[in-house]
């Protein structure tokens, strides 16, 4: 079976982030609960961007808070 | 064609060191905040009285010392630079002048950042038909002079300093191998200097507007850094018939800690074959890769036969990497 969108995006967050795969939920804030800093986000975009062949454009990006909302964001936009 | 490769390294880092607890002073920051966000301890800012002239004749002379190559035999100068002196003459006529390489031809050269890279690329042709013997090519900067000292996203990031290298003939087979330089000006807005060209000329309302300092869209940048530093690395070694396995340094542009590793994890290649100095001189914009390079010389980490990787990237936009197999012992 495909790998849904959420589990190819935890993958790349667990990966990225050095973080357990428990801790990525979708009402996970990126970064107050996965302390993601600024470049830590730009850098994900830029995976997620590659793995999805997605563009996150930098308004898109800024309203990025959840793991839920870039789950949701790829989603309406593959 | 004739194999071309570097004679001598030399570079030129200002004295006066501005620490990230000297930029606290002037900005709200934080060392804890630079260091994580990019890497930087400190960076070098040219006494008041410097130019890029002058730093860039005192990087050329040591390299012209290393390669045991003397001024007067000099037939092309390019200065990689977007922090000239003036807008003319060039600081490739200045340098020079102050060198005495009086049968050299010169011209600067604007790549941003890529612009050590477009100049070697650019003399080594020269050299390879057989048209000139040997070259001086040197990046130099005093971005200090450029950067808006209120603006706390950009101003920790830059620094001054200037790197040379000498051209000529070396052994068959070695010295370059590839090259691969890129632009894609539709990126122009990314990184730029707005005001006191043509476009937008020197007024008090562009000085008031903060016009004659870069801005920089840090994110979009970073993508696009992370991006090509693996494409144009694997299109130049594809060019020079060799694999990343074969590399035993790479050294690229300097801009961000956070970009070399995003890059190099992507890339796949170890942090032992990256030389770094973003840490102690910040992002130096065309004197990155040739300061590098020459800390790599005088560490001794380079040896003769080394496959080492130099590649670039910056404003325009423009990028670039170039294959060298190291021809010096």
């Amino acid at each position: 079976m495909a790998e849904t969108t959420f589990e190819r995006v935890k993958g790349i967050i667990v990966e990225h982030l050095d973080v357990d795969k428990e801790a990525v939920t979708l009402d996970a804030s990126v970064k107050d609960d996965l302390g993601a800093d600024s470049l830590d986000v730009v850098d994900l975009i830029l995976q997620f961007e590659d793995e999805f062949g997605v563009e996150i454009a930098d308004e898109e990006a800024e309203k990025i808070s959840t793991v839920g909302d870039i789950v949701n964001y790829i989603e309406n936009n593959l | 064609m004739n194999s071309v490769g570097i004679l001598g390294t030399g570079a030129y880092l200002p004295e006066k060191v501005l620490t990230n607890a000297d930029l606290e002073k002037l900005v709200d920051t934080s060392d804890e905040w630079i260091v994580s966000r990019t890497g930087i301890k400190e960076r070098r800012i040219a006494a008041p009285d410097e130019a890029s002239s002058d730093l860039a004749v005192k990087a050329a002379e040591q390299a012209l010392r290393r390669a045991g190559i003397g001024a007067e035999e000099i037939d092309l100068i390019i200065v990689a630079t977007v922090t000239p002196d003036m807008s003319f003459p060039a600081t490739s006529c200045l340098v020079q002048n102050r060198l005495g390489a009086k049968k050299a031809a010169t011209f600067d050269l604007s790549a941003a950042c890529t612009g050590f890279l477009y100049g070697i690329s650019t003399a080594a042709q020269f050299i390879t038909t057989g048209v000139y013997r040997y070259a001086l090519v040197i990046g130099v900067e005093c971005l200090s002079r450029i950067v808006d000292w209120s603006d706390r996203s950009t101003c920790i990031l830059f620094g001054d300093g200037a790197g040379a290298v000498v051209l000529g003939p070396v052994e068959d087979g070695y010295g370059f191998q590839s090259y691969e330089l890129r632009g894609d000006g539709s990126g122009g807005d990314l990184l730029k200097l707005t005001a006191g060209g043509s476009r937008l000329p020197a007024t008090e309302e562009t000085v008031q507007s903060r016009l004659h300092t870069l801005s920089m869209e840090g994110r979009e940048v970073f993508k696009f850094a992370v991006r090509v530093i693996g494409s144009a690395t694997d299109e130049a070694l594809k060019k020079a018939g060799l694999t990343k396995e074969d590399i035993d340094f790479l050294i690229p542009h300097q801009a961000n800690i956070r970009i070399i590793e995003s890059a190099i994890k992507r890339f796949g290649l170890s942090e032992e074959k990256v030389i770094v100095n973003v840490d102690r001189y910040g992002n130096m914009s065309s004197a990155s890769i040739p300061v590098a390079l020459h800390e790599a010389v005088e560490q001794k980490r380079l040896h003769k036969d080394d496959t080492i990787v130099l590649c670039g990237f910056g404003a325009g936009l423009t990028w670039g990497a170039t294959v060298l197999k190291w021809s010096l012992e």
